[in-house]
């Protein structure tokens, strides 16, 4: 067993793909007996929305995204379209949509946990969650946009959390 | 014989360690779990789980792709 019990995390992405690792690693943490501190700056206070339903993930400008169909016969889904769709392609209207639903689709296969439900879990396990207040006022968010037990604070409450703590982590 | 059995089987990373944390949490030391997965991540990730939580890991079972382990709270 190890004496380090803390862990902090630096979310800086609010898109949907890049909302996960913050979570999957802070849940696990916990998890494991960490105490956990997350804190969302930037575009990271997307992921604290009580809406998450607006977190989209684009292949544009995205290159290293693979683009696998989750449905249709077997040797369709084994092709990744990714470098053969021109990225022009999608800046046309609506392909975040179409490709925020695929990856749901094919998360739901694969039975990766359901962002809220991730969440869900870091908050009944007791990783705190820090809005930075700077960024919060900045996009001109209200309070009320974001789900409850989140502490509003600025970069000193984080180094005051990284006190004691090795694992520090930069998402 | 388990006194609690958790079955994880279509779940992927984290989701079988987050169960298997939630239902530790809600037995007595010294009962036995069992988590039934088919994540094939999850044979590294509950030794690791085990090994920091201090919960010990009795046995690990495979068949046709499905993993029982079996964990004793500590």
């Amino acid at each position: 067993m190890s004496d380090n019990k803390k862990m902090t995390i630096i979310a800086t992405k609010g898109t949907f793909d890049w909302a996960f690792p913050p979570f999957i690693i802070a849940s696990t943490g916990v998890a494991m007996d960490k105490e956990v501190t997350i804190f969302f700056t930037f575009y990271g206070l997307n992921l604290l929305l009580k809406d998450t339903s607006k977190l989209k993930v684009s292949p544009m400008g995205n290159p290293a995204m693979p683009m696998k169909l989750p449905m249709g016969p077997k040797w369709l889904q084994k092709i990744d379209f990714g470098p053969k769709i021109p990225n022009i392609f999608w800046s046309l209207p609506f392909t975040e949509h179409l490709a925020t639903y695929l990856m749901k689709k094919t998360m739901k296969k694969n039975g990766v946990a359901k962002l809220d439900e991730l969440r869900a879990m870091c908050q009944e396990f007791d990783v705190k969650f820090i809005a930075c207040e700077m960024t919060v006022d900045l996009f001109g968010y209200s309070k009320d946009d974001f789900i409850d037990g989140v502490e509003f604070a600025g970069a000193a409450t984080y180094f005051d959390e990284c006190d004691g703590s090795n694992h520090n982590l930069y998402m | 014989m388990a006194d609690e059995t958790l079955d994880a089987s279509g779940l992927n990373c984290p989701l079988p360690i987050l169960k298997t944390k939630k239902a530790l949490s809600k037995m007595d030391a010294g009962k036995i779990l069992d988590v039934i997965s088919t994540d094939a991540g999850s044979v590294k990730d509950i030794e690791a789980f085990c090994n920091q939580t201090g919960n010990k890991l009795i046995s690990t079972v495979e068949d046709n792709g499905k993993y029982v382990f079996t964990i004793e709270k500590a």
